[in-house]
């Protein structure tokens, strides 16, 4: 009996965060117009431009090194077993529709959960201890449109973003290994590119890195808002965000490239 | 007597099954300077936050200027909150935002004033609370008076009707605990606000308070004005104003404890 209270409190738990999501969720889309430019309040345009270069221009360095690395490693395992069935042309297909489609947003979305889903989850979490977010209420301002907002607005601006950077760099590499292996210029290897990706490919990418960024921003802000106690819940928050994005992530490219497939799109 | 800006009734809150607040009733009324005292744990922080709305009260109500805080709609819980003014223990100044930029957060955030009018506002504020020459400091470069007074600047920033401190001496030397209550007692004058203070000061209580009440386990054992109190013969406040310790080795769990760690020094030896 108490195996099934057990599970069954786990699973009202699950239920219940996932409900508390949605409804952040909601809220953030709701406060989105606020944030934008012109149309929105004074200086949260400002707040999401910043937000923008800390989550898109500082990772790009970081995110273009894992993108070649990944790109190059790709190209090195599928060159190996194409190599013996006389294909390796096949690698320049495997590593443009692999990245597109699937590496860019993934790899992105991990970099992204790494440092940026971290940051919202440590700063809103110490917001909380500090009683910023309390003295944002009392002050009749909405902690969803004042912190999560502008988070959320660079976000999904940045993570595509982001995303196509990634493609761009894990392809390239791929060209330098077609360069190593069978001297093909830059030129011809892009030619094959395009001839083996379509605009739906990189558009299914795309749709995904929107869902990974509104995934990594909803959960990071709120394990941020669900802090109490001290800097160890702080602590706490921010690993559990990063855990908790990375698995939510994967399930979610999960559910779209079976929408997609299903669809025909791949 | 004139009706009362800010009445608590009957609140009740507890927290996994402990008791915090117990049919707790409360009248402020406008102009006075309300202080609210107690030990720790006496749920004092806990009734300052049901006052200013950050939680929802198992039972009972607060009204603050006639509204109920917990059922109105949110556009009255919004003018509710822009005609109080709440100065947080930690000051909760925003880190990120220059001492300037936190007082002038509310009145670009709730107001269209244009932005040299809320520049001059900013500046009248700081000057108040003795911070003009610090409004470009961050809230790292600041002492712990000056981030209190900072607080202070920002929560009057909206000229609000009601004021709250909750703790506002905690942690300071006595002098600059004095400038503070010297802050109170100004702020009162010159701009008629009601003010709440929660402290467990209690020089700082008498120096600046109308009325006193007093929070015990979660009940309210005394609302007087301070002659009164001072002359009160209850024991739980007279321990309180005498500071006169509990024999905390006097419960029934410690000497069950202490009786063990005997057992267990005769065992070894």
């Amino acid at each position: 009996m108490n195996a099934f209270e057990d599970i069954g409190g786990v699973v009202v738990q699950q239920f219940a965060y996932v409900g508390g999501l949605t409804d952040q969720f909601w809220s953030g889309l709701r406060a989105l117009p606020r944030v934008l430019p012109f149309i929105g309040r004074r200086g949260r345009w400002q707040t999401s431009v910043r937000q923008m270069a800390a989550i898109g221009v500082a990772a790009l360095p970081m995110l273009g090194i894992m993108a070649i690395c990944a790109g190059m490693i790709l190209a090195l395992q599928g060159g190996a077993e194409l190599r013996r069935f006389g294909a390796l042309r096949y690698v320049i297909d495997l590593v443009a529709v692999g990245f597109t489609r699937e590496l860019g947003p993934l790899l992105t979305a991990i970099v992204v959960s790494g440092r940026s889903g971290s940051a919202f989850s440590a700063e809103i979490g110490t917001m909380m201890v500090t009683n910023e977010i309390d003295a944002l209420r009392v002050m009749a301002l909405d902690p969803i449109e004042f912190v999560l907002a502008p988070k959320y607005l660079a976000a999904i601006i940045m993570v595509p973003c982001l995303t196509v950077m990634c493609n761009v760099f894990g392809i390239t590499a791929g060209a330098g290994f077609m360069y190593l292996s069978t001297k093909m210029t830059f030129g011809i290897y892009l030619r094959y590119v395009f001839d083996s990706i379509v605009l739906r490919d990189v558009l299914s990418g795309l749709v995904k890195s929107l869902a990974f960024a509104t995934i990594i921003v909803q959960v990071g802000c709120m394990e941020g808002f669900k802090v109490q106690g001290g800097p160890e819940a702080v602590g706490r928050a921010t690993t559990s965000a990063v855990v908790k994005s990375t698995f939510l992530v994967i399930l979610a490219d999960l559910f779209f490239t079976a929408i997609f497939y299903l669809a025909g799109w791949q | 007597m004139a009706e009362p800006i800010i009445a608590v009734r009957d609140l009740s809150v507890a927290y996994e099954g402990h008791q915090v607040l117990d049919r707790v009733s409360l009248d402020i009324q406008p102009n006075e300077i309300m202080v609210l005292l107690g030990g720790s744990g006496s749920g004092k922080s806990t009734l300052l936050r049901h006052i200013i709305g950050l939680e929802q009260p198992d039972s009972g109500t607060v009204l603050v200027r006639g509204v109920d805080i917990n059922r109105c709609s949110p556009k009255d819980l919004k003018d509710v909150r822009r005609s109080m003014g709440v100065a947080f223990q930690e000051a909760a100044l925003f880190s990120s935002l220059s001492t300037e930029e936190n007082v002038g957060l509310p009145l670009r955030e709730l107001t269209s004033l244009a932005e040299p009018v809320i520049e001059i506002m900013i500046y009248m504020k700081l000057a108040v609370v003795g911070l003009a020459e610090a409004r470009k400091l961050m809230p790292f470069e600041l002492s712990g008076g000056m981030k209190k007074r900072a607080a202070v600047a920002r929560a009057i920033a909206l000229d609000p009707e009601i004021l709250v401190f909750d703790e506002p001496s905690a942690g300071l030397d006595p002098i600059v605990s004095a400038e503070l209550d010297h802050l109170i007692l100004s702020l009162k004058q010159a701009f008629n606000m009601t003010i709440l203070v929660v402290t467990h000061e209690i020089t700082s209580a008498f120096r600046i308070a109308d009325r006193m009440a007093m929070l015990c386990n979660g009940s309210l054992i005394a609302v007087e004005d301070k002659e009164s109190f001072k002359a009160s013969t209850d024991p739980h406040i007279r321990q309180f104003l005498d500071r006169i310790p509990d024999d905390i080795t006097e419960t029934a769990a410690v000497q069950e404890h202490l009786r063990e760690l005997a057992g267990m020094t005769r065992g070894k030896s």
